[in-house]
């Protein structure tokens, strides 16, 4: 089982990404996901985390206690050093930045600039999921698009699904879209 | 709609839309409120016709339903902890009125003090007020009660309310794959809501009434009797649901690798999927272990757990309730129906979830361990430093 643990701010979206990636997986024959927000009281700008549980079989498991394999950050005000201890020995960070950071297990993206020249809005949850999905390989493009278009209000489907196609791009042709 | 991706609480009020209830009466309260919210999203853009009430409690909720399934409607509503327990006073007039209401509980602990997040002691603080009450594992799950409900409540032969109790947040905001089948599907399994048991015009008869010393222990009874019932129609329920949607579900109980082994873990609700995993990596390394869940707790599986467990060396129950002053109440339960069926084994209680406390893989693993040594204790999971206070001495 994979485990990512997605850091936002109330409002960035972050739940709606970890839920949306756990349709566009679980779209797929024999595979599972569960998707949760870190439950409680919920504030606009203040920390929230969501995680995405990805499998080959049904997850028994609905506790956010695991050890991540990603964590990606919408808001890289969130991201201190040690955020490495919620990780698995193998695991990388996924952050939204216009730093250049020198660290194998840290893969950046500056999501802002996607964000503004698309959305015309600072949110990045799509664009982090097509980051991942280009990451992580095997999820494919039309999942997410089939995703977004399940999942997210209408007026918002054309212009994610071009963030998440750009974001994919911008890592790299590694990407598996 | 096929394969969706849904909460718990969403795949419940699809489930509850298929059965189209005519009345929906609901006071929102956390971790329910989406349930609520996504119905009345269905009857406001027309997939359910149904008169929604937004009322301004849940002892209103309640009544407010009571009243519509005294005219004949099929009726629905949703609470959780503080909430069901406002509502108390209404769960008996339902029961002894014979109104076969559902109502989806989503599963918190109780104040104080003040928490929102899951354990069962307010379900299960209510187990003698005559309701069905079954606990579903998963989201999946939770659709198929709530379809399967009305069939088992509106069956002459039982007319009794019923219960539907999904995890606080792990199981209610938790979004997995489901199934949602297509209405005339569900159209085929549950056929409209028919009975004699209403306020009708052409008809008179007298409902709600009073009954004293001579007649009222006949009718605790016959309710006593329809609760009884619902065992076979959970069945014949069960076997139609399968035979139209191809998921089987296996009754009151739910037995896992329970078939050799010499230690069970009994629980309930949605920690069994973590259970599962736990029993399977045990069997891998040749321990004969296993789970039963209990996926209905009123009527309780009495001779289905005393053949389940017949040769079992040792159980444990695994629940997120307390008793104060005794126990957990399904390790009560439990015991009563091993005593019952002359099984003599060792039993220990494991309460452990509380207000929300993870329980971890590692808690299950000790459990296991610790059945090997077949005593009868009763424990806490996760005191989180309050072991200091030495629990006083006897069980």
């Amino acid at each position: 089982m994979k485990i990512i643990r997605w850091h936002g701010r109330g409002g960035q979206g972050a739940f709606t990404a970890a839920r949306l990636l756990g349709a566009a997986y679980s779209s797929g024959d024999n595979r599972y996901a569960l998707a949760f927000p870190s439950f409680g009281p919920e504030r606009r700008g203040a920390p929230v985390q969501a995680f995405t549980k990805l499998d080959s079989k049904p997850i028994g498991d609905r506790s956010e206690s695991e050890k991540a394999d990603y964590s990606i950050f919408l808001d890289d005000t969130l991201f201190f050093d040690a955020v490495f201890s919620e990780l698995k020995p193998e695991g990388k960070i996924l952050l939204n930045t216009k730093q250049a950071i020198n660290n194998e297990r840290i893969i950046t993206l500056d999501g802002d600039a996607i964000a503004a020249e698309i959305l015309k809005l600072p949110i990045t949850n799509t664009i982090m999921l097509g980051a991942f999905a280009a990451v992580y390989g095997g999820i494919t493009l039309d999942s997410i698009e089939e995703a977004i278009r399940g999942n997210m209000p209408e007026k918002l489907h054309k212009k994610n699904i071009a963030a998440v196609k750009a974001a994919a791009e911008a890592l790299g042709t590694e990407a598996a879209l | 709609m096929g394969k969706c991706f849904l909460s718990g609480n969403e795949a419940f009020a699809y489930g509850i839309c298929l059965a189209r209830p005519q009345v929906i009466s609901a006071y929102p309260i956390t971790p329910q409120t989406i349930v609520v919210e996504k119905l009345s999203e269905l009857v406001e853009d027309g997939s359910l016709k149904a008169e929604f009430i937004h009322v301004e409690s849940e002892h209103s909720a309640l009544s407010c339903a009571i009243g519509a399934s005294a005219v004949g409607a099929r009726t629905f509503t949703a609470t959780s902890s503080q909430g069901l327990l406002y509502m108390a006073e209404c769960l008996t007039y339902a029961s002894g009125g014979r109104f076969p209401i559902v109502m989806m509980n989503a599963n918190r602990s109780t104040a104080l003090p003040w928490n929102i997040y899951g354990d069962q002691r307010d379900s299960l603080s209510q187990l003698d007020c005559g309701w069905i009450q079954a606990y579903a594992e998963n989201a999946q799950e939770s659709l198929d009660l709530a379809l399967m409900s009305y069939y088992v409540a509106e069956h002459r032969e039982v007319s009794a309310p019923f219960m539907a109790n999904l995890d606080g947040f792990v199981l209610t905001h938790t979004y997995e794959v489901v199934e949602v089948p297509a209405k005339e599907q569900a159209d085929s399994f549950l056929p409209p809501f028919v009975t004699e048991n209403k306020m009708d015009f052409g008809h008179p008869r007298n409902l709600a009434f009073s009954a004293g010393p001579e007649h009222n222990t006949a009718f605790k009874y016959k309710e006593h009797i329809g609760l009884l019932n619902a065992k076979k129609v959970i069945a014949e329920a069960e076997e139609k649901f399968a035979r139209i949607f191809g998921r089987q579900y296996t009754g009151l109980i739910e037995s896992y690798r329970t078939e050799d082994a010499d230690y069970i873990l009994i629980t309930l609700g949605s920690i069994a999927g973590l259970v599962k995993e736990k029993v399977d990596k045990l069997r891998a390394e040749g321990k004969r272990v296993g789970l039963i869940r209990l996926r209905y707790i009123r009527p309780f599986p009495n001779e289905e757990l005393a053949g389940a467990l017949k040769n079992a060396k040792a159980i444990a129950v695994l629940e997120k309730d307390v008793s104060f002053g005794n126990e957990g109440t399904v390790f009560t339960n439990v015991n009563s129906a091993l005593h019952k069926a002359g099984i003599s084994i060792a039993s220990s209680n494991y309460i452990g979830g509380l207000g929300g406390k993870n329980i971890s893989e590692a808690d299950i693993e000790k459990i296991f361990e610790e059945l090997k040594e077949e005593k009868t204790t009763i424990q806490f999971l996760g005191l989180g430093g309050a072991e200091k206070w030495v629990y006083p001495q006897g069980l």
